[in-house]
């Protein structure tokens, strides 16, 4: 007889749609322990080989068993310079907890909920990061301190290189930052010190820079001497729907709404920027960033609906934030899609126009393509529209980068070792890949400063 | 220049964003020196920064008009009209900003363009209010490489004016309107560009200024056939593409002002649509001048 798994505490629907503090408050050291105990300590684990930077978990799930939560993240912080984070926004279910052995018959361990006591116990406890037995003396610049550039930033101060982060924004974190709300992931009790620990490790994080326009990859090369430049500037230019009405007044990206609320901190008086929603919130689209700005806006104080083309099983957001947006009564409008924003006179929103959709055959994606229901078309009556369809890579750098090659989609083409097709210029995450996840430009960041090591190791040799 | 590899004093200036000069130039306009050294090295003309006051401030985008890359400051010209441009107005000379990024947006088109091709060129500015601000370092680079332009400069009135001295050292036309002819010619920009239009071969016209004006510039010089770039200053958030509070239809096509533009072929431009735009938080602006006010 398997235990079942030991329960996280939340924040019940009713109080959390009125504030926007945390949801889960994570697991005591009672319950991460009795959690640790369920793992079976797998010979050859299936969790490991699908962690996207191959975390030891039943390493450090062994030291939890034993209370040693010193040794516990000392195994963590080998592989993620970001633990906190990761054990909060990776999706799990699909990568280390999937491998589980105990989800066959029960539910498996739920590692994410372990990480994440890890990294907040180093946090809490002002642990000291690793550091770089001495310095190399060489530079390395990183562009962008999102996942991959932090990731990429961390790695190689620890094998003693110089590091100098170049941000954009008046904060680092990019995604973590802007996008990611701060119910789900706390700026100050976590984002930032996860940061903090990084800039202890000798980082220097440079924000206001502008790489492309303050200073170009050139520049940074040439004059201020970098051996090599990391770019991991992400997929944050937003798109839209190129339908009748979109630019009307009241439509907004899922990204102005989450930078407007979460970096600017339009939620609080206190603060000087505004945000506009209205009573009535349509999201279109349904990935974590439509579960973000829906529940966001719903935290404003607007009843919420999220218009999604394809069904239910299809949503590509994590199972638990649907499932926590659907707790804290978002409505979900699904197989239909918008074809139309009706403007008033006075220029703002009326109302979406949407049609309903029937799932086809496969696609590319292997998801079963949406078609339109000839016929169907209705009206959802709203204040204001917020466009979560995704996201593609910022040309800023590239466009004035000719050397760097872009695929059709703008994404910075590289090789399995994050190299550009430009001389010691290395990119990963979002920006070479697209718009994917926290982890996975964690992983490019990591690999980029492998790759990065051996170049510089190699020139002078 | 080199700024993270040999000279650490300079470094900290970089962070630094001290407000040196500060003055009323004219009603509720300020002129503002503020030390970003590295932006004042990579400035072009028709570029944009944006700047964070303090821990709570928003980010005010604002034309770049005039930088000095030995002494490494920028020179900004605001008007106080809400709440935060008074906030910034009022900061002290010897005061600091928490941010100042930039440049934004590309620099204007005839940067990039190479001294033979522009030297005949018959290039007409029309600003407007404290859109004369940006047109200042663009007819100054334009001057400074012996290419004399026609400036014509609207205000509403003789104690709105502002950088006539500066333009007036420049190798250029200046023609000053107001709308009650309390200084220069008596009317609109329009009336004082249609003879400009109709009499001589025009080469190109740059408009910047209120979109108002900037529309009916642009109906105009449509008229005349005379090719004509707007600079627009919608409402933004980032400034690098991130948000698309920004979004312009230009011909038809949905474009980001911070990273497509700022300046646009002006006959291209959806003006009643970015009209529009511009007052998505002009509710929330005036709640907030009135509690300011109230403060007071």
């Amino acid at each position: 007889m398997i235990k079942p798994r030991v329960p996280v505490s939340e924040q019940s629907p009713l109080t959390r749609k009125e504030n926007f503090s945390e949801v889960c408050y994570g697991y005591s050291l009672e319950q991460a322990f009795e959690e640790a105990c369920r793992c079976l300590s797998c010979k050859t684990p299936a969790c490991v080989s699908r962690c996207p930077v191959g975390i030891d978990i039943p390493g450090f799930i062994s030291c939890l068993k034993n209370k040693d939560l010193a040794g516990a993240y000392g195994i963590v912080s080998k592989y993620t310079s970001l633990p906190a984070v990761c054990g909060r926004v990776c999706p799990q279910e699909e990568q280390c907890e999937s491998g589980c052995i105990l989800g066959k018959k029960s539910e498996p361990v739920s590692i994410g909920k372990l990480e994440r006591y890890v990294g907040d116990w180093a946090l809490d406890n002002d642990i000291k990061p690793r550091q770089a037995k001495e310095k190399n003396g060489y530079r390395v610049a990183v562009v962008g301190s999102g996942p991959a550039g932090l990731t990429c930033a961390g790695e190689l101060a620890a094998m003693g290189y110089e590091v100098t982060v170049f941000e954009a924004l008046h904060e680092p974190g990019g995604v973590l930052a802007y996008g990611i709300p701060e119910f789900r992931l706390p700026k100050e009790k976590v984002v930032k010190k996860e940061i903090r620990r990084i800039e202890e490790m000798g980082v220097r994080i440079q924000t206001d820079v502008i790489i492309g326009r303050t200073l170009t990859i050139d520049e940074l090369i040439i004059q201020e001497k970098f051996e090599a430049v990391f770019i991991g500037s992400g997929a944050g230019l937003p798109r839209f729907m190129n339908i009748k009405g979109e630019n009307s007044k009241g439509v907004f990206s899922a990204n102005e709404i989450l930078t407007r609320i979460n970096l600017m901190k339009a939620y609080s008086k206190e603060y000087d920027t505004p945000v506009r929603l209205g009573k009535r919130v349509v999201v279109v689209g349904g990935g974590n960033v439509a579960m973000d700005a829906a529940r966001a806006s719903l935290r404003m104080g607007c009843e919420v609906t999220i218009v999604y083309r394809r069904g239910e099983d299809e949503l590509p957001a994590r199972r638990e934030e649907v499932h926590h947006a659907k707790e804290e009564g978002i409505v979900f409008n699904l197989l239909s899609n918008p074809v139309e924003i009706i403007t008033g006179e006075d220029g703002w929103v009326k109302a979406v126009r949407c049609i309903r959709m029937e799932l086809g055959a496969p696609d590319s994606s292997g998801r079963r393509r949406p078609v339109e229901v000839k016929g169907s078309e209705f009206e959802i009556p709203t204040d204001t529209v917020i466009m979560a369809i995704g996201t593609s890579p910022n040309p800023l750098i590239t466009s004035v980068t000719p050397d760097i090659k872009v695929n059709s989609e703008r994404c910075i083409v590289t090789d399995g070792e994050c190299r550009t097709s430009k001389t010691a210029v290395y990119a990963g995450g979002d920006a070479a890949s697209g718009a994917a996840t926290v982890i996975l430009a964690m992983q490019a960041g990591k690999k980029a400063a492998a790759s990065i090591d051996l170049m510089i190791k190699n020139r002078y040799k | 220049m080199i700024y993270f590899y040999m000279d650490k004093k300079f470094e900290q200036e970089v962070v630094m964003y001290r407000i040196i000069y500060n003055k009323e130039i004219a009603k509720d306009i300020y002129e503002m020196h503020i030390l970003a050294p590295m932006v004042a090295r990579s400035a072009k003309p028709g570029q944009f920064i944006i700047l964070v006051i303090d821990e709570n401030g928003e980010r005010i985008p604002l034309t770049v008009v005039d930088t000095d890359p030995l002494a490494g400051w920028v020179s900004i010209v605001v008007q106080a009209v809400g709440h935060s441009t008074h906030k910034l107005t009022a900061l002290k000379e010897s005061s600091q900003i928490r941010d100042f990024a930039g440049p934004l947006g590309n620099e204007s088109a005839f940067v990039r363009k190479s001294l033979q091709e522009l030297k005949d060129k018959k290039i007409v500015f029309v600003g407007g209010g404290v859109g004369a601000a940006p047109v200042y370092p663009q007819v100054k680079w334009l001057s400074e490489k012996n290419i004399r332009t026609d400036v014509i400069l609207g205000f509403k009135s003789a104690e709105y004016v502002i950088l006539e001295k500066e333009f007036s050292a420049l190798n250029a036309d200046i023609h000053i309107c107001t709308d009650d002819g309390s200084i220069g010619f008596r009317g609109l920009v329009t009336h004082k560009l249609e003879p400009i239009l109709e009499h001589g071969h025009i080469d190109e016209v740059i408009t910047i200024g209120p979109m108002i004006m900037m529309k009916n510039v642009s109906l105009l010089t449509k008229k005349y056939g005379v090719p004509t770039v707007a600079s627009l200053n919608t409402l933004m958030v980032d400034g690098t593409g991130m948000c698309g509070g920004c979004r312009v239809t230009v011909g038809g096509k949905t474009l980001f002002t911070c990273v497509d533009g700022p300046e646009f072929d002006a006959h291209q431009v959806d003006f009643d649509q970015a009209m529009s735009r511009q007052g998505i938080y002009r509710d929330e602006e005036k709640h907030r001048c009135r509690l300011d006010g109230e403060m007071r």
